[in-house]
């Protein structure tokens, strides 16, 4: 369990958020064009990684917002949290 | 040569104060060359290598472990074993791995504690009626014993349940597979550990894998804490890591590591002979041979590789335990934890070949790998042995995510994912 700073909120227990996955996949632009391939890569594939990763979350029973995180997932550590449509800060 | 386990053996190492036991695996140092290697020395991993030696006549193989065999989530789940799956494919591979479950502490000459006590899965609502019976019908078909049972029955066969129409989520019904059961999880991990052992297939514990080395398309050896190992063929067997490994090797996969947690209570005498799942709920519980409730929770829905899992999930859980059994209601629970599962977006295991030559994927178990174990290792076996999959496991291959052709468990199987 952690503590997570919502942008809108301040900070709040981690149960008031759900996760929304990875973030900065992007919608295709041209979906008619695209092979399965590319579709398997867009819809399923996943970097699920071991370290710092970015990811979607949603103040679920708060503002309702939602944001993104930067997290290392070996140790739950929050990293950065910004708000959708702003860079992901560099490492 | 490897001596049997009889009740001969064990007079006679009574007799000398159980100090001559025979160690029941090696610990071998690593050689340059193998011809598979297996990564990932959980129970799904030593099956594989015990039935490569045993049924493909590879005996040149190696299991590498990066810290002790069954240390992962073979040691970490609430070991029940069923396969009343919706799908003719889940079906299939299930119902393979329990009739192995059937003659294993025979064939390993291990007693696994294999107990047939039956799983009921319970019905709350109309949709879960529904569900259930078509679950029981699909099951018929396929030959797998299922049964759906009234409420008065689901009380006579576990008359500690609440079943009182008043509570929040009432129990409406639900399904009891007789030959289902649990086994004792650690017993699965070291009785093929001692069987693959016995037939000349090195387990490398303290061995983390740390690169893969490909030369082209092909796969040439791995890169480990204990040096470089040759090897043409590579079964990765990493259950949460696999997403790790499958980077090292520049390979993507569908699957989401989270955190699933189970907890046990104090030991008392039995009160619970059976299992008892219930999926709108999401509480499932049964008992030890110790006599601790087993008492297994759902996962996080974010990616984590801690081990440890949120309170709340803990709580709602126990909750539920305790509206469906207010019995346990002064209960204390002893011990909680948490297991890395990998989930894969229609919550059915991948056994397949890769894009790599050489390089094969057995994952995605998400979080009801255990009960699968032995078919598992055994359809995976003769997947790297053929450098083809099973009929069994054709269906469960990597590409399905790109044709579309998902084995969609995710709503169907017994408890939510």
């Amino acid at each position: 369990m952690f503590l997570i700073n919502c942008p809108y909120c301040g900070e709040r227990d981690q149960q008031e958020f759900k996760a929304g996955g990875e973030a900065h996949i992007e919608r295709p632009k041209q979906p008619t064009e695209l092979s399965d391939d590319e579709w398997a890569e867009y819809l399923f594939m996943r970097k699920n990684i071991k370290g710092v990763q970015f990811e979607r979350w949603n103040h679920a029973h708060g503002c309702r917002k939602w944001f993104n995180m930067v997290r290392d997932t070996s140790n739950d550590e929050i990293k950065a949290i910004y708000k959708m449509g702003e860079k992901p800060p560099t490492q | 040569m490897r001596n049997r386990y009889s009740v001969f053996s064990l007079i006679k190492n009574a007799l000398s104060y159980h100090e001559n036991w025979q160690r029941a695996w090696k610990d071998p140092a690593p050689k340059k060359e193998y011809d598979a290697v297996i990564v990932g020395g959980g129970g799904h991993g030593l099956a594989t290598a015990y039935y490569l030696a045993k049924k493909h006549n590879m005996n040149n193989i190696a299991v590498v472990e990066k810290g002790w065999i069954g240390g992962g989530n073979t040691g970490r789940n609430t070991t029940i074993i069923r396969s009343n799956y919706l799908w003719d494919a889940s079906a299939g591979l299930y119902d393979h791995a329990l009739k192995i479950w059937e003659g294993l502490s025979q064939e390993l000459n291990y007693n696994v504690m294999f107990s047939q006590r039956g799983v009921m899965n319970l019905a709350h609502n109309l949709q879960d009626v529904r569900d259930l019976k078509r679950r029981t019908h699909a099951n018929r078909l396929n030959g797998i014993d299922a049964v759906y049972l009234s409420t008065e029955e689901v009380k006579k066969f576990c008359p500690i349940i609440n079943t009182s129409p008043d509570i929040r989520y009432p129990v409406l019904g639900g399904t009891l597979q007789r030959r289902a059961g649990t086994a004792r999880h650690d017993a699965v991990a070291w009785g093929y550990a001692r069987g693959a052992d016995a037939m000349g297939v090195d387990i490398i514990q303290n061995c983390e894998v740390k690169g893969i080395k490909r030369n082209g398309d092909s796969v040439e050896g791995i890169e480990t804490t204990k040096g470089f190992i040759k090897t043409k063929k590579v079964g990765v067997v990493a259950a949460g890591h696999s997403s790790v490994i499958a980077n090292m090797a520049g390979l993507r996969l569908p699957l989401e590591s989270k955190p699933l947690q189970a907890l046990v209570s104090e030991p008392v005498k039995p009160i619970i002979d059976t299992v008892v799942m219930s999926n709108a709920v999401h509480a499932y519980v049964s008992q030890s041979d110790k006599g601790e409730l087993v008492i297994g929770a759902g996962t996080d829905d974010y990616v984590s590789y801690t081990q440890k899992g949120s309170h709340q999930i803990v709580e709602g859980t126990l909750n539920a335990i305790l509206e469906l059994y207010p019995i346990f209601s002064r209960m204390r629970m002893l011990r909680q934890w948490g297991g890395i599962v990998d989930i894969c977006p229609d919550a059915s295991p991948i056994l397949s070949k890769t894009s790599i030559k050489g390089l094969y994927f057995n994952c995605g178990w998400g979080t009801g790998g255990f009960k699968a174990t032995p078919g598992s290792g055994d359809l995976f076996a003769h997947t790297i042995a053929n450098d083809e999959p099973h009929k069994l496991n054709a269906a469960f291959n990597l590409n399905r995510f790109v044709s579309g052709d998902l084995v969609d468990e995710h709503g169907a199987a017994a408890v939510a994912h």
